[in-house]
């Protein structure tokens, strides 16, 4: 199935808005509002036309310059070789540069989390919210992955500047 | 029960055991609860600098947590800063044991975005399938090598390491240096193939092929070996998918899937290979020698890969005086606005970059790196759970993960 039909078929089930850019790119995309992702998720994810079982790559991505940031699902489909690209976008919040036992979501941007669908995005959206300072609903298991806990900022953001120090010790770039 | 110590007759076992309690807990206030147990970063069968918390209750594993992120060194933020054949030599450094193969996806991934899939020339891509067939060897003969010692084979190890040098000789003589390669360039190559190469190649499979032969009879069919991984940590297909497990992982939990059948990229589309997959021919299907055995039979079709790109290396696509392997080179990377989502069969699995171009400028928008070992290794605590500590290691060893790819 192409994209066009895709993004057809999750506006008949789910009355989404999806949005499928019209350009030359190497590779389209369908764009949701978040508040119907998990409703589509579900659909992409146990349809049987659809049947996204394989969840590739979820990465966070940041443009200060629209003031969003979202997330890119790449999905695709063992059985019917089919593939889809997903995007949410969200509006761009800044998060405290700390976490710690006090941490208000609400200061962060949110999405609720697929990993009741992929299990695969747990350590994926562990990474987006290493990364990119994004906050994931339900999700069981939300720590930094990469980075050690007590670091500060969101090193993918744009907007990050470098750390000189990390515990005292000079960092050299 | 009769006290063993006799240092004073008069004083009855209980007495002594209160006595003794003073100093240390007695038995009976031993706590028989779970206990926390460290595994790594620097333990050697955690094959890096994985480190793992165990939940363990006496020899059996209830949990496990593993904390990555001792090798991160920020790929995708370099990516932020640097050109497209800048970013090339970082591509190596991810999965170092198999960095042909990550070059040569970077690459196609790049060539895709610019327009130039279908100009490469068939020299070329045969080249860079052979280079990168060789690579998959060397890092699958690491994978067995390493795992026959995790699981207390010795000789094995140096047989692997032996025939893995033979390869890297090969890599250094066509490219410069023995792990870390920047030989596949967006466009072509950076150089060609030194001359005698082909022949050597054949020299070396006709080498090779036996001693893998022997490799499989002292490891892979040997009894003890087969004790230890067969019916161990069996991964069931549905949760493999769920959690993205791709690669000889997945082969081994039965689906016969292999990217350069589906994906058809390069020109794998006009070599004859086929996939192992696993069968349970030991055990169960998805177990650790399962996997193992994918491996082994990986090696064998990636020899007939080699022998058909030599084939064609020496034939159609002969060596010329003017051939130049560097013709389609673009003179500067900037492809058009867009992003892609490119994936290709890395020896652990699905490696996947995500490129966004802006169009304007020569650096990336974002190049995200999707890593086959990253997902194979989030499985490890579902499969892991109630094994013995000494089978978590077989488990472990068996999804043949690279630390430098997991935290890039």
């Amino acid at each position: 199935m192409t994209q066009i039909e895709i993004s057809d078929l999750l506006k008949q089930k789910v009355h989404v808005d999806a949005v499928v850019p019209e350009s030359d790119a190497a590779q389209a995309w369908i764009e949701l509002q978040p508040e119907y992702l998990l409703a589509c998720a579900d659909v992409l994810r146990s349809d049987p036309e659809l049947y996204f079982d394989h969840l590739a790559c979820l990465s966070g991505i940041d443009l200060p310059e629209q003031n969003k940031i979202g997330i890119v699902l790449n999905l695709y489909s063992y059985p019917f070789e089919h593939k889809v690209v997903i995007k949410y976008f969200t509006e761009r919040k800044t998060p405290p540069l700390l976490l710690n036992n006090q941490i208000d979501k609400t200061q962060f941007p949110i999405f609720p989390s697929v990993s009741a669908f992929w299990k695969t995005a747990i350590w994926h959206e562990r990474e987006a919210f290493d990364l990119f300072g994004i906050w994931f609903e339900n999700h069981p298991d939300l720590r930094r992955i990469l980075l050690p806990p007590d670091w500060e900022g969101f090193p993918l953001r744009k907007d990050y500047t470098l750390a000189e120090k990390y515990h005292g010790i000079q960092i050299e770039y | 029960m009769k006290s063993h110590l006799h240092l004073e007759p008069e004083l009855n076992p209980e007495e002594v055991l209160n006595r003794a309690s003073a100093f240390s807990p007695s038995l009976s206030e031993l706590n028989s609860e779970e206990m926390i147990l460290n595994m790594g970063p620097q333990h050697p069968s955690t094959h890096g600098v994985l480190r793992l918390e165990l939940v363990t209750d006496g020899e059996i594993v209830i949990d496990v947590v593993p904390h990555l992120g001792y090798l991160h060194r920020c790929f995708e933020k370099h990516a932020e800063k640097l050109s497209y054949l800048q970013i090339l030599p970082y591509c190596d450094r991810m999965d170092y044991l198999s960095a042909m193969n990550n070059e040569h996806t970077f690459v196609m991934g790049v060539e895709q975005m610019l327009g130039l899939k279908d100009k490469i020339p068939k020299r070329v891509e045969y080249i860079r399938v052979l280079v990168a067939e060789l690579n998959r060897i060397a890092s699958h003969l690491v994978a067995i090598g390493t795992y026959g010692m995790d699981i207390g084979a010795w000789t094995p190890f140096l047989w692997c390491f032996r025939d893995r040098g033979h390869i890297l000789n090969m890599l250094e003589w066509v490219s410069g240096a023995r792990m870390l390669y920047n030989y596949i360039w967006v466009g072509g190559l950076f150089y060609d193939l030194p001359p005698g190469f082909e022949e050597k190649c054949r020299e070396f499979i006709s080498y090779f092929k036996p001693k893998l032969s022997e490799l499989n009879t002292i490891l892979t069919e040997n009894e003890i070996f087969i004790s230890r991984t067969a019916n161990v940590g069996v991964l069931p297909l549905k949760v493999a998918i769920d959690y993205g497990v791709t690669g000889p992982a997945l082969r081994g939990s039965g689906l016969a899937w292999d990217l350069r059948k589906s994906e058809a990229y390069s020109v794998y589309p006009e070599i004859e290979f086929d996939i192992p997959v696993g069968q349970g021919l030991k055990g169960t299907v998805g177990d650790c020698w399962d996997r193992h055995w994918v491996r082994c039979q990986e090696i064998n079709e990636s020899l007939k890969i080699i022998e058909q790109c030599v084939d064609k290396l020496t034939g159609e696509h002969k060596r010329t005086t003017d051939f130049d392997p560097r013709a389609v080179c673009p003179k500067k990377i900037r492809p058009k606005a867009g992003e892609l989502y490119f994936r290709a069969e890395n020896p652990r699995g699905e490696l996947g970059y995500y490129i966004v171009a802006d169009g304007v400028s020569d650096i990336p928008k974002r190049c995200k790196a999707r890593a086959p070992s990253f997902s194979n290794l989030s499985v490890l605590p579902e499969i892991s759970r109630g094994v013995l500590i000494a089978d978590l290691v077989a488990i472990i060893g068996s999804l043949d993960i690279v630390l430098g790819e997991i935290d890039r």
